[in-house]
């Protein structure tokens, strides 16, 4: 039998992140399905938002502070965390699958000698244990797993817990000063691209492919995402030639992601993009070719011209 | 100094994944296997630290006989030698990581590249893993790298940005798409991986802690609607978007 579930909330430039909150939701969830209790820990220095946490479920908050810890540090969260799941009895933690938790999961399964699942897209409980289910090959396969080892880590893929409406309860925040901090490994600086949403995290996407001929069509794409909230991603094709940073790019050497909504603008559907966004809740493809495989993956497609359409598509969304 | 850089054998992204009868396994059968792509950029950065102060660039690689094409592949790029860690058994990350980590050991190296992930798995913590086990420091998901002495700044993407990262030796790096361009094998190396040694280690899987109860295929979609030709369908799709789909 379990005994705690102990969520990590992130935070960055000292506001939590929402994929985190995702987690918290996933936490007091499954913590109160299997009879056990839950409690949220947050690292950094200032932070300005611990109502959003207590919004998903979660009241108990514990604040690992330190000006040390105000950026991101390995060494530093991993020996932060660790130190605090085994004071607090912890044997479950749950993490959005950020890049964060990417790096810090691993390090604490090892310190907390636990068990490992990464990206997880659906958690379900069975027999009074939580069984997981993560992509493998990037989607094209999904592994059911158990965790054995009596600690267990789950990181979760964003937009697996919807948020829906928070409940508004009153958080309890307690601080815990943490000295000695060990930055054997630290960020010295964090360089942010203005305001861009990031697609691993986005709940829609706007992608666009060889199709759009040349980097300069990608404005339109631009518009559109503005208008919708957006997060712009590209194909493979795009990025290798050069139309499109690297971390825009979805498929299975870029990133997988699961938005609610993704538009694929001008992008045929190659096996390993497809593999790449085929569980996102809905998706729209607009393409020149009908035979492109991408509508066999579309719930919506426009057979046209992206240059045509895409236009008469922000026209509408303005209305 | 000796650099490690860890390769794994993958299926080519481009091939469709089918399950095997026994649900443990995905069918190999017309399957093609590559050097994982992440590995590329990991191997890549090795061979340009041995190009620019020397160094001795050893692949370490865990699997069956299968994966000698994966090292050999890495040895015509250039690295100098091979250690194949031969085992069938069913692994998860962390009985990976030991492996590797008992291996990097012996061989005395304080630098150890591999990719972010590789892409059959997909957990992409076998680096950091390796780094904890060892002690080492460590960057994942580099997307750039420099050594000077025994001091590291590299950078590391995050969602929308890059974090610049301090450190020092020993330490693992994880290696992200955009850190470099890995170069080619050329005839030369090819012809010169032939006569490099594969050092193949039988090993023994430790405690498995993540038990695969299956794998299944992911739910196929109804195929879609397709609306019409031009932007005439435009009003219906937004329509569909909101109404139907509720998702904007």
């Amino acid at each position: 039998m379990s005994n705690k579930i102990l969520v990590f909330v992130e935070q960055r430039n000292g506001e939590i992140k929402k994929s985190s909150l995702e987690a918290v939701k996933a936490g007091s969830l499954f913590a109160e399905q299997l009879g056990i209790s839950s409690e949220a820990v947050v690292i950094g220095n200032e932070i300005t938002n611990f109502n959003s946490i207590s919004n998903y479920g979660i009241s108990n908050v514990t604040h690992l502070k330190s000006a040390d810890l105000a950026l991101y540090s390995t060494t530093g969260y991993s020996q932060a965390l660790s130190e605090y799941a085994k004071g607090t009895n912890a044997d479950i933690l749950f993490f959005a699958n950020s890049s964060m938790a990417k790096d810090l999961a691993p390090h604490i399964a090892i310190q907390l000698d636990a068990s490992l699942a990464m990206d997880c897209v659906e958690l379900n409980i069975q027999n009074g244990e939580i069984i997981a289910t993560r992509p493998v090959y990037a989607g094209k396969a999904l592994a059911e797993i158990r965790l054995t080892k009596s600690t267990k880590i789950y990181t979760i893929r964003p937009n697996t817990f919807p948020l829906g409406e928070g409940n508004g309860k009153n958080t309890e925040v307690k601080i815990k000063e943490i000295l000695n901090v060990n930055l054997s490994t630290k960020v010295t600086e964090l360089k942010q691209n203005n305001d861009k949403i990031d697609v691993a995290e986005a709940s829609i996407i706007v992608s666009g492919g060889r199709g759009l001929q040349a980097p300069e069509n990608f404005a339109m794409l631009e518009e559109l995402a503005k208008l919708l909230n957006a997060a712009v991603g590209a194909s493979r094709a795009a990025v290798d030639a050069g139309w499109r940073p690297h971390g825009d790019q979805v498929g299975q050497t870029g990133k997988t992601v699961s938005p609610n909504l993704y538009i694929a603008v001008g992008i045929s559907g190659a096996i390993q993009h497809l593999a790449g966004m085929r569980s996102s809740k809905y998706i729209v493809a607009i393409n020149k070719d009908p035979e492109a495989p991408i509508f066999a993956a579309a719930d919506y497609g426009i057979a046209g011209d992206a240059f045509e359409i895409v236009p008469k598509l922000i026209e509408e969304l303005k209305k | 100094m000796k650099i490690v850089v860890c390769v794994s054998h993958v299926p080519d992204s481009a091939a469709k994944i089918n399950i095997g009868a026994d649900e443990k396994n995905i069918d190999k059968n017309g399957v093609s296997f590559i050097l994982n792509p992440y590995d590329e950029f990991a191997l890549e950065e090795a061979l340009k630290i041995k190009d620019s102060i020397g160094a001795d660039v050893v692949l370490v690689s865990v699997g069956g006989d299968e994966v000698k094409e994966t090292i050999r592949k890495g040895l015509a790029m250039g690295a100098d030698s091979g250690i194949l860690l031969k085992t069938n058994a069913y692994r998860d990350s962390i009985s990976t990581a030991k492996l590797i980590a008992e291996e990097i050991k012996l061989q005395g190296a304080n630098l150890v590249f591999l990719g972010k992930q590789s892409i059959d798995g997909d957990n992409g913590v076998v680096g950091q893993l390796v780094a904890e086990i060892l002690g080492f420091n460590s960057v994942s998901v580099a997307v750039s790298f420099n050594l000077n002495g025994d001091k590291i700044v590299a950078e590391r993407e995050i969602e929308g940005g890059r974090e610049v990262v301090e450190t020092s030796l020993p330490a693992v790096i994880t290696a992200q798409k955009g850190l470099n361009d890995p170069r080619y094998a050329s005839l030369k190396g090819i012809m010169a991986a032939k006569k490099k040694v594969i050092d193949e280690k039988e090993v023994t899987v430790s405690e498995i802690g993540v038990e695969l109860i299956k794998l299944k295929k992911p739910a196929q979609k109804q195929a879609g609607k397709i609306l019409g030709k031009d932007s005439s369908a435009v009003p219906e799709l937004v329509r569909l978007l909101k109404e139907e789909a509720k998702v904007i």
